[in-house]
């Protein structure tokens, strides 16, 4: 039951990873890809309809995580305190960018907006990144099963340690690269003319710069956790991860080459997914490790819910689910096509 | 200082400014479905003109919702920490069950509805309408649902470590209390929506503007807030009343500001409680009512605070018992208002009172503050308890997080809200002044 749901909430939030994953990346590129009124309600038309959906799926898989695992919950939220709450705030700007912009004609209002909008889509990247980070780093946890961390120490990855350290603020950068990337590739898929040119030049240069990362990010990982990757031995869903990442960064690029923008966007996907999997399986059955004392790392039997309880949740996560996957498809079908930029008053 | 006072300060801040747009989504997402739905009937295109309007309306309020709503979500992690460890295995199924049943379907149709009628047609924008109304409402079930087990813990029991788990997963869903309570709460933001359109369509025929509109807005507006306005009272209000006297009769003597038992127990209508004297300065009630609304006969014992070890008595009697009085209070008056407009309405003569119309115009403001009141009432007659008679308020917080902390997110939303009801203000402000046009060509930057 508790690898069940380890991995349930491992699928939901790889899933808000992909799917916010493109609006973010998207919305940080808003400046740099659409620089006209119209290109930028391109953009905008291109992800309006979808980022509040994609959005929900962070809040999804928090409610899988809180009935699966309520202690890991508890630890990890309030533990990360500061950071939650520099998330929240990044999360509303950028909502409130995207939902009020279009609203008032004003080029000054527009203006506003659409910077709000794209510095927060990039910190947002950075700050999930940079939580993954700490996930992999470990955390501080005492004995009594809680920890609290400050946003920065030393920049050291030794005790004691903060949110941001050089290490979170590489996986930070990596995440950046890797989002912006992928939102570059979503806006080669959906969108055409100059938007579309500037996205695929941009996809292509991203993902060259994501591949001379990926092994720098990987030794430094193994630097400050070096009980990771000894765990890929036996771990078959690892290497399917793994296999998918690779396999997704070739799609990628033959993809942007041919110009064949859904082709680049599941192959970025694949990425992601691939590497979230990879990570997920090599951390289990740990969900907070504990440095210095590995003794007090929260496991997922340890920081979940009773055997009963995770039971009677997985009856109702087995209804909703589905459900949940035939609404985007319904979602997708209604708004398939290349983005346009809606008449003034009439969408995003 | 003590952070429980931040923790406590900066959740109720969030949330009841929160609350200030869910309770208008909801009723709306009713009343433009009611609508959509007069406007699918031969000759009611003007019903589609107003849904249009309110739509546009409904889009700005629905985007403060989510995103006020968010924190929400993550603050049981983050400053209730000790009350997620010890309940999440319970009330984590609600708020799960809210993401997968509801916000999926509120965010998937939210964008058809707001702005894809010309796109999708009519019929599934009907079906937005529908949708956004489900998933509003639900959404609802399951926020009281969540609530109703700290009011009132049932299909839950204790495990190892300390901790509840689910027992009985229905009846925790099912909670008898949550029942109650939805029906009270739901109806209460009907009443928001109906008074809102009402003073739209009051202030548009006031200054003789879209004559149609605001026949059409007052219509709906008195009709939904003549009906919600007593269903609100009779039954679900008096009947969560009589819950409280029977599962929280501490919380309904610091709600009446009763200090001493007794039969006869009046209803107070105006009086300031005076907690360290335990007594009500200047006393005007209506003896006996209090114990027929709660129990049933004139006669009946209504214990008062002297019945209970003041360790047990809400810490926040004063605003406690003005809350209450408050929210009932304007509950009256809302049933006297939409009384006296639908009267006048049904002789055809509400557009030929002035006096009228005025009230109705700037009576917006006060379901907002009846259900703000309300909500004081429920989670402070809660206290001391975070999960009544199981989990004090305090052993609820989180234990690793310190008042500077605290009080700094807590100035950061303060500044974020301010800004965040100004730029709402704004925009709704330049939708009424646009006001609703004809025809769905009625675009306008």
């Amino acid at each position: 039951m508790f690898e069940l749901w380890f991995g349930i909430v491992a699928v939901m939030f790889t899933a808000y990873v992909v799917l916010d994953g493109y609006d973010l990346g998207a919305g940080a590129l808003h400046l740099v890809v659409a620089r006209t009124g119209d290109e930028r309600r391109q953009v905008l038309a291109a992800v309006g309809p979808f980022w509040d959906a994609n959005e929900v799926w962070l809040l999804a898989a928090g409610g899988a995580l809180f009935v699966g695992f309520p202690r890991v919950l508890a630890a990890g939220l309030s533990g990360f305190y500061l950071a939650i709450f520099l998330v929240i705030w990044t999360l509303i700007l950028r909502a409130v960018a995207i939902e009020f912009r279009s609203h008032v004609g004003d080029v000054l209002w527009r203006a506003f907006w659409d910077a709000v909008f794209s510095l927060a889509s990039a910190a947002l990247a950075i700050l999930w990144g940079a939580a993954i980070g700490n996930v992999i780093r470990g955390l501080p946890l005492g004995a009594d099963g809680w920890f609290a961390l400050p946003l920065f120490t030393t920049f050291g990855t030794t005790p004691p340690v903060g949110i941001l350290d050089w290490y979170t603020v590489l996986t930070g950068v990596f995440a950046l690269v890797a989002l912006v990337g992928h939102g570059a590739v979503f806006l080669t898929w959906r969108t055409d003319g100059p938007v579309h040119d500037r996205s695929r030049r941009i996809a292509a240069a991203l993902f060259a710069v994501l591949v001379l990362l990926w092994p720098a990010v990987t030794i430094a990982t193994q630097i400050v956790n070096p009980v990771l990757f000894p765990n890929l031995a036996g771990r078959w869903m690892a290497w399917l991860g793994l296999v998918a990442a690779i396999a997704g960064i070739v799609a990628v690029f033959a993809g942007l080459r041919r110009d064949r923008g859904l082709t680049a966007f599941l192959g970025s996907s694949a990425w992601i997914v691939g590497m979230l999997v990879a990570t997920a399986a090599c951390l289990y059955p740990v969900m907070l490790r504990a440095v210095p004392d590995a003794a007090y790392s929260i496991t997922a039997a340890a920081g979940g819910n009773s055997a009963g309880g995770l039971r009677s949740a997985l009856g109702w996560w087995i209804v909703g689910f589905p459900i949940a996957i035939a609404y985007f498809v319904i979602l997708f079908r209604v708004h398939r096509g290349k983005a346009v930029a809606a008449a003034e008053g009439q969408g995003y | 200082m003590d952070p429980l006072f931040w923790h406590r300060f900066q959740f109720a801040f969030t949330a009841t400014f929160h609350y200030l747009f869910p309770q208008l989504t909801m009723g709306l997402a009713l009343l433009i479905l009611v609508m959509k739905t007069l406007g699918r009937r031969p000759g009611g295109e003007h019903w589609n003109d107003a849904a249009r309007f309110w739509i546009r309306i409904f889009g700005i309020n629905f985007a403060v919702g989510v995103v006020t709503g968010i924190p929400m979500e993550f603050q049981f992690g983050t400053n209730w920490a000790g009350f997620s460890a010890f309940a999440g295995a319970v009330i984590g199924n609600t708020l799960g069950m809210e993401g997968l049943f509801a916000f999926f379907l509120e965010s998937s149709f939210l964008a058809v509805l707001v702005w894809g009628e010309a796109k999708v047609g009519p019929r599934l924008h009907w079906w937005a309408s529908l949708a956004l109304f489900a998933g509003s409402w639900l959404s609802g079930y399951f926020i009281v649902a969540t609530d109703a087990f700290m009011q009132h813990p049932v299909g839950a029991q204790a495990a190892a470590g300390g901790v509840l788990q689910i027992a009985d997963f229905w009846a925790f869903l099912l909670n008898p209390w949550a029942l109650l309570q939805y029906a009270h709460t739901m109806v209460a933001s009907v009443v928001t929506a109906s008074f809102v359109v009402a003073a739209v369509g009051a202030y548009y025929q006031l200054r003789g503007q879209h004559a149609a509109a605001a026949r059409d807005f007052l219509r709906v507006g008195v009709l939904s807030g003549l009906v919600a306005s007593v269903l609100v009272a009779f039954p679900t209000g008096d009947r969560q009343a009589k819950q409280v006297a029977r599962y929280q009769p501490v919380s309904l003597a610091a709600m009446e500001g009763r200090f001493t038992s007794g039969p006869y127990a009046g209803i107070t209508l105006i009086g300031q409680p005076d907690v360290t004297a335990r007594r009500l300065d200047n006393p005007v009630e209506v003896r006996g009512l209090l114990s027929v609304l709660a129990y049933g006969t004139w006669h009946s014992n209504v214990p008062g605070l002297d019945a209970f070890p003041p360790a047990d008595w809400p810490d926040n009697i004063e605003l406690l018992y003005y809350a209450f009085h408050i929210m009932a209070g304007l509950g009256t008056i809302f049933i006297l208002l939409m009384a006296a407009s639908a009267l006048r309405m049904a002789r055809g003569r509400l557009d030929r009172s002035p006096a009228l119309l005025w009230t109705l115009m700037l009576a917006f403001p006060f379901p907002y503050i009846a259900n703000t009141a309300g909500w004081l009432v429920a989670e402070l007659g809660r206290q001391p308890w975070l999960v009544y008679g199981i989990l004090r308020t305090g052993a609820g917080a989180s234990p690793n997080v310190h008042a500077g902390t605290v009080l700094f997110t807590t100035i950061g939303f303060a500044g974020l809200y301010l800004v965040l009801g100004l730029l709402f203000v704004f925009l709704i402000g330049r939708e009424i002044a646009h006001g609703p046009r004809a025809g769905l060509e009625a675009a306008h930057v």
